[in-house]
């Protein structure tokens, strides 16, 4: 377990959390798309690696399905649903990017107070990992509340999954079943997402969840 | 005998599965029906031999005590719920509001809620544990939103939202308490497995664990409808087919509340660990009082009994959180009662929403005089929820107030202020469904009232005789549970 191979590990877990805050800022459906997409790739090579370092083969595996589906099948499902739908370029706020951004940072800063100390026994590689990773996941978690479109809401929940992939790679010899289970449950969401966008949008003309908020049993 | 076990725990699992894939396939719903009742019974029978025969515990799965029991309760409920079901859809399908296509998914997906619940119920290992909650969640998920109509589709969504949510933070909370037991334990499928976890948790690193408990009750919590964290809990019961709110409320919170509990032995069993009961303490009166004052302002009948259930399951969690002999038997008594006594409800209120062509409070009125069996059916349901002697839920819940008095007095004022406000408001709205002008719209029921009745005596006789062998259990139970 040499340096440089620590170094590159927190590197590609950092840049896990940079990307993240990509995803914060997007304001064009495309581009959102697009760094989700980096997004899924900076997991895959972090897992790689992880792969690498644990010298365990099977993560090798998780690797490439974060790869292919992620990275890959996902996005450019959603582009087509996208360009379907025609929304490309709605993408609303509920509060401002300067906001979100330092909401962001605050989330980061916690994330690593809380769980360096924690896990004091554990070796450094865990620590980092476990660190980013519960950023990934509260940044995951920010971007869903902060984003009214339904498209967005899916991406971001995407996020914070990688963000849980992350932290079971990071947890050396986690068995496989989780790391399947996780990578399965991120295609049957993906499916549920599709199936409600096309009957949100037949029913009501738009994928604004802020739309569909205008309904309470008790006030009718 | 365990070779026996083995396939008691198979059929369990094994028919709802199979089930689900044949349900899928057959087009028409009468025989559907029919073979979702069958499978149903047969899961429940499956669940009662192994209360006779158990298998060895292995990595993945596990049954003992404590989860047997919560097997049966489900099967069971599960079971008459199906019985429900069938009379219910058939109305759905003469009024149009369900497709036979729509149907055979509905059943497909009634198996295999059925299923993932099973497995959660009798995973050993805390990931299959997770992968079950996740799957019983997508299901129950798809079902809400089977209606398609704008209200239902909303329900859905912020349900799947806030579902997944709580489920990844489970999730995470799951990954740290393997990371503390691989230290301890090794690596691999043993340090996931609840049994070895409980055995070694004494040298577990408490810091590690105490993180993870916070995402797990915050994760769990969530699904088991804990305030403030219920937000799709009451749009869930109203939106979807009744069969599933009577599920919802009878059997899933319950599933949630479990996986909570097989965290909290752990904690429990490492002595520098936090103590996870003032936190369940605190949520659970939150949860009840919350509850409690909501239950006044609800004009929607299955939006209401859904407020009901946030109360019950902030008792139920008060009681565990309590802990103890008496509290954790109260806790389990409370969580038989409850799922037995709502599902009823639902049941009931699924039949008189029919009759009556609406969910509205307003609307339901007089029916002693239209319907008078469905009536008082829901009259006596309503008045076991409430608490009244001398119905089962008036002895667990006058068990956890008088625990809590006998050990921590303070704790028992809110409590019983939260029980109070909660059955005024019951009374006051069933004094309206029963008496008064009964409301123009009235179709003829045709329901059938088995499963109604059959779990309302069941709430009457634990509620005037408890077996004992029933009582040595739920105290062996208790103790286990700390």
């Amino acid at each position: 377990m040499g340096h440089l191979s620590f170094d590159i590990a927190h590197l590609l877990a950092g840049g896990m959390v940079a990307v993240s805050f990509m995803l914060l800022y997007q304001d064009r459906m495309f581009g959102m798309l697009n760094a989700f997409a980096l997004h899924a790739v900076v997991l895959a090579l972090s897992v790689a690696w992880q792969a690498y370092v644990q010298g365990a083969p099977h993560l090798y595996a998780t690797a490439a399905i974060a790869f292919v589906f992620k990275a890959i099948i996902i996005p450019t499902a959603l582009h087509r649903i996208v360009m379907r739908l025609n929304i490309h370029r709605e993408v609303e706020n509920v509060v401002g990017i300067g906001v979100t951004m330092l909401a962001g940072i605050g989330l980061t800063a916690l994330s690593i107070t809380v769980m360096l100390p924690v896990t004091g026994s554990a070796d450094a590689f865990v620590r980092e990992d476990l660190a980013f990773a519960l950023s990934v996941v509260l940044l995951g978690l920010l971007m869903m509340i902060t984003r009214r479109n339904a498209v967005s809401q899916v991406i971001g929940f995407m996020s914070l999954e990688n963000g849980l992939v992350l932290a079971a790679t990071g947890a050396r010899g986690m068995p496989l079943v989780v790391e399947i289970s996780v990578a399965f449950s991120v295609l049957i969401a993906f499916i549920v997402f599709g199936i409600f966008l096309f009957r949100i949008r037949e029913r009501f003309d738009t994928v604004d969840v802020h739309a569909l908020d205008s309904f309470r049993g008790d006030r009718s | 005998m365990s070779s026996l076990g083995n396939y008691g725990v198979a059929a369990v699992l094994g028919v709802p599965a199979v089930t689900a894939a044949l349900l899928a396939m057959i087009p028409s719903y009468v025989v559907s029906a029919r073979l979702n009742i069958l499978a149903c019974f047969l899961a429940f029978a499956a669940a009662l031999s192994l209360f006779w025969v158990r298998p060895e515990p292995n990595n993945l799965l596990l049954v003992d005590d404590f989860n047997v029991y919560l097997v049966v309760l489900n099967t069971f409920v599960g079971f008459t719920t199906s019985v429900f079901s069938a009379s219910y859809i058939g109305h759905e399908l003469e009024n149009g509001r369900l497709t036979p296509v729509y149907l055979r998914f509905y059943h497909g997906m009634y198996q295999s809620m059925m299923f993932a619940m099973n497995l959660a119920l009798v995973a050993n290992s805390i990931g299959l544990l997770w992968v079950a909650v996740e799957v019983a969640t997508l299901s129950t998920v798809l079902m809400v939103g089977i209606y398609r109509t704008h209200e239902a589709l909303e329900a859905a969504w912020k349900y799947f939202i806030l579902g997944s949510v709580g489920i990844a933070l489970a999730l995470f909370g799951t990954i740290l308490v393997y990371l503390a037991a691989q230290e301890v334990i090794g690596e691999g499928v043993e340090a996931m497995a609840w049994t070895n976890l409980v055995a070694r948790a004494r040298d577990f690193d408490p810091a590690l664990l105490n993180v993870a408990f916070i995402f797990l009750l915050l994760g769990y919590g969530t699904k088991v409808g804990l305030a403030p964290l219920h937000a799709w809990l009451p749009d869930a019961h109203a939106e979807g087919p009744t069969p599933i709110s009577a599920v919802l409320s009878g059997l899933l919170l319950n599933v949630a509340l479990y996986a909570l509990l097989r965290f909290k032995m752990i904690m429990a069993a490492n002595a520098r660990a936090l103590t996870p009961g003032p936190l369940m303490v605190t949520m659970g009166l939150i949860s009840l009082i919350f509850a409690a004052f909501m239950l006044y302002r609800r004009r929607d009948i299955k939006r209401m009994f859904a407020y009901s259930s946030i109360e019950h399951m902030g008792i139920i969690t008060f009681a565990f959180g309590m802990g103890g002999p008496l509290a954790n038997f109260a806790g389990l008594l409370h969580m038989t009662m409850h799922s037995l006594t709502k599902s009823a409800i639902f049941f009931a209120v699924g039949h008189v929403a029919q009759v009556k062509g609406t969910q509205k409070i307003a609307d339901i009125r007089g029916l002693t005089e239209t319907h008078p069996v469905l009536g008082w059916a829901l009259a006596i349901g309503v008045l076991a929820i409430a608490g009244m002697p001398p119905l089962g839920i008036f002895m667990s819940e006058f068990l956890v107030v008088s625990s809590s008095f006998a050990r921590q007095p303070l704790l028992a004022v809110p409590l019983v202020f939260g029980l109070a406000i909660a059955f005024g408001a019951l009374m006051l709205r069933l004094h309206g469904f029963l008496f008064g002008e009964p409301s123009p719209s009235s179709a003829a029921s045709h329901a059938s009232y088995a499963p109604v009745f059959g779990h309302l005596a069941l709430v009457l006789i634990a509620g005037i005789y408890l077996p004992p062998a029933l009582v040595a259990w739920f105290q062996n139970v208790a103790r286990l549970l700390g």
